[in-house]
């Protein structure tokens, strides 16, 4: 039997039984670990499913996650299209929300709500991006290997960050290491509120704007990577760097600029935690977000649909578990990235792993 | 004096298991298979040693098991970098996340402590071990400090490094199997000729390198804590990473590296809220950040080169 060959599957079935096996052998091993610890699986997948989608709030908060995973698992996705692991999102994140509230406390006292909004959505990308630019400028320019890097630069931004916290961010006489409230112009506005002006009831969930941005973001993403000359670019130095270079593209630039684009997008990722949720940025607000991220690209094969169908997945399984941890105090929010690692692994490095037990269904008769 | 001979103490101390990881990298990046999830697989052997410490009683019986799990995780990685030709970065990533989700929930359900092991008793873990006449000599000017700190009164974990260490640089540079994983990490196909089968030594290298980050994480647990507190490898793991880019894959750079990072970390520990004349007070997430911005300057070849081997994150395919 031969591992690790290209597929010979029809697309569909690529995009489809492939990752559907995976996910069920992920599911499986967790199940087994669940049944380890003296829990009934069957029990917990339904407790799990009824806490992310059987009632209002459950859902709002399912896709509130969602909304961060869509940006974060873009994010890797654009960096995957050129060929770039990008394991930097959790530190281009917590930069982001470094912007939004730098942004913030500059010109939430006077400003109105309208240019707000705008400017703290520009801030979050705009640092996300800086972020992402140096790794990026490395790997062009320096041939420094961009994985080693972003996990660097995510240990440098979580030192910056606690440096920053504990002499000028954290709030005064506050008790957690958090910032300020900001105010209220600076907020996203929420689901229930959109609801309420076209006259609908929607339950109080940190649900927010920020999803109507992330699936706008798709589409753009879909727009630029598919049907556009620098999409074009970006695939082909992805596919074969040698060939790029001697078409006559910029590798370099190629690189430097689909890591910005990482970077705005994994940004908007805080706008939906802080401006959406929190309304101030508390110190542990990424909360492995980034990491997310990868697996949700893997997942969704580095495609808009896809990575919307697993950013609902991961959001469910996050949701669903804090629920299930209450009925089940032994079942831990660990054990969602205990299956967030598994997803990456299967979908992830072994992606191909059941292709030769199916391959024989698919064979066209002679 | 003592000051620093205590400083010198603690960077020894928190040396070792940067020391033991990153030796375990060097076999794996040398044989060509980079390996970012030495980070998870500390973290698991440290899990594993100190419950089966706990269990059993024995110190030794734990760091069995955790060379035991650490060995299973570098298998899991090597069936995806060898055997699958899949992809080691993501492989890596993934045995890290996995490690980080499921001790604490083994830990949870297992000993009910917050997904922490129990605080291990005495006979359940490695001890410093004194050496004769430390008391006699401990006066002695420069002398005594320097017996009393730094020969005597480590684990024996400690003395087990410094054994592998020159072990491990004549098994790389002088061995019959250690020329085999150069030869594989450089240029694979070469070797393949040469009769050598690339997929065995891949095996080969990754089984030590899993054996080293098992050593390294029992030390975390069944030493130096003496019991598994969640996420304790706390980025030991990547901190070793980074020693062996900085010794440029060489052992004994690399394990000046270590001592390197293990003394920043020493001194920041003492440096907190201290005020020094001249600067004022140093911020601690000044002298974190350190390692990891010398190995940004040194991967992008400001202070030095860093060749990596040729062959690495290079899946070998036999023939096309």
């Amino acid at each position: 039997m031969k591992f690790g060959q290209p597929s010979t599957l029809p697309r569909w079935a690529q995009l489809s039984v492939l990752p559907l096996l995976n996910l069920l052998a992920a599911l499986a091993i967790t199940g087994l670990v669940v049944w380890l610890i003296g829990e009934d699986p069957w029990e917990c997948l339904k407790l799990l499913v009824g806490g992310a989608f059987g009632y209002g709030e459950g859902i709002g908060y399912t896709l509130f996650y969602t909304t961060g995973y869509i940006f974060t698992g873009l994010s890797v996705a654009a960096a995957f299209h050129a060929g770039l692991f990008n394991i930097g999102g959790e530190g281009q994140v917590y930069i982001a929300g470094l912007g939004v509230s730098l942004a913030c406390y500059a010109f939430d006292s006077f400003m109105p709500a309208v240019f707000m909004v705008p400017l703290t959505i520009m801030a979050s990308m705009l640092f996300g991006a800086a972020w992402a630019f140096m790794p990026g400028y490395l790997q062009a320019k320096r041939g420094s290997h961009i994985v080693v890097t972003t996990i660097m630069f995510n240990y440098i931004a979580a030192a910056l960050m606690g440096y920053l916290f504990n002499r000028v961010l954290m709030e005064k006489g506050g008790t957690n290491t958090a910032t300020r409230a900001f105010a209220e112009a600076s907020w996203m506005p929420s689901m229930q509120q959109m609801g309420g002006w076209l006259g609908l009831t929607l339950p109080n969930t940190p649900l927010n704007a920020s999803l109507f941005i992330a699936l706008i973001c798709c589409v753009l993403f879909w727009l630029v990577v598919w049907h556009s000359k620098w999409g074009f670019e970006l695939r082909t130095v992805g596919t074969n760097e040698q060939a790029a270079r001697f078409a006559g593209m910029n590798v370099s630039k190629v690189v430097i600029v689909a890591m910005c684009f990482a970077g705005a997008l994994a940004g908007l990722a805080a706008v939906n935690e802080i401006l959406g949720s929190t309304h101030r940025m508390n110190m542990t607000f990424t909360n492995g977000i980034g990491f997310v991220g990868i697996a949700v690209a893997l997942m969704g094969r580095n495609h808009p649909v896809g990575i919307v169908l697993s950013a609902l997945l991961f959001g469910a399984l996050t949701q669903g578990g804090l629920d299930l941890s209450l009925d089940k105090p032994n079942i831990t929010r660990e054990m969602i990235i205990f299956i967030q690692g598994l997803i990456i692994l299967f979908c992830g490095a072994l992606e191909n792993l059941f292709e030769p037990f199916i391959a024989p269904l698919f064979k066209r008769k002679p | 004096m003592d000051l620093l001979f205590s400083i010198l103490e603690s960077t020894l101390r928190a040396a070792t298991p940067l020391m033991l990881a990153s030796l375990a990298g060097l076999f794996s990046e040398r044989s060509g298979v980079v390996d970012i999830s030495l980070e998870g697989k500390i973290l698991a052997a440290a899990f594993a040693s100190a419950s089966v410490a706990y269990i059993s009683h024995s110190p030794w019986m734990g760091m069995a098991a955790g060379m035991g799990v650490a060995v299973a995780l570098a298998m899991v990685h090597a069936f995806v970098s060898v055997t699958y030709n899949g992809n080691q970065l993501i492989s890596g990533m993934a045995i890290n996340i996995i490690a980080s989700g499921l001790t604490p929930v083994l830990g949870l359900a297992w000993f009910q402590q917050g997904g922490n092991s129990p605080q291990l008793e005495s006979d359940m873990r490695f001890h410093e071990i004194a050496w004769p006449g430390v008391d006699a000599v401990r006066d002695i000017p420069f002398i005594g400090p320097f017996y009393s700190h730094l020969i005597s009164g480590h684990s024996i974990i400690v003395y087990l490094t410094f054994i592998i260490i020159p072990v491990v640089t004549w098994f790389i540079y002088r061995s019959r199997f250690g020329l085999r994983v150069r030869a594989v990490g450089e240029n694979p196909h070469a070797a393949d000729t040469a009769g050598i089968s690339v997929a065995r030594i891949r095996y080969t290298a990754l089984f030590w390198g899993g054996l080293l980050c098992g050593m390294a994480g029992t030390f975390l647990s069944v030493y130096q804590t003496g019991g598994f507190i969640r996420e304790m490898s706390a980025g030991k793991g990547f901190l070793a990473l980074a020693a062996l880019i900085f010794g440029k894959w060489r052992p004994v750079p690399a394990v000046i590296g270590c001592l390197l990072f293990a003394f920043f970390d020493a001194i920041q520990i003492r440096l907190e809220g201290v005020s020094l004349p001249m600067v004022g007070e140093v911020p601690s997430q000044l002298i974190q950040v350190i390692p990891y911005v010398l190995t940004v300057l040194l991967m992008a070849g400001f202070v030095g080169r860093a060749t990596a081997p040729k062959a690495i994150g290079v899946p070998f395919v036999k023939s096309r």
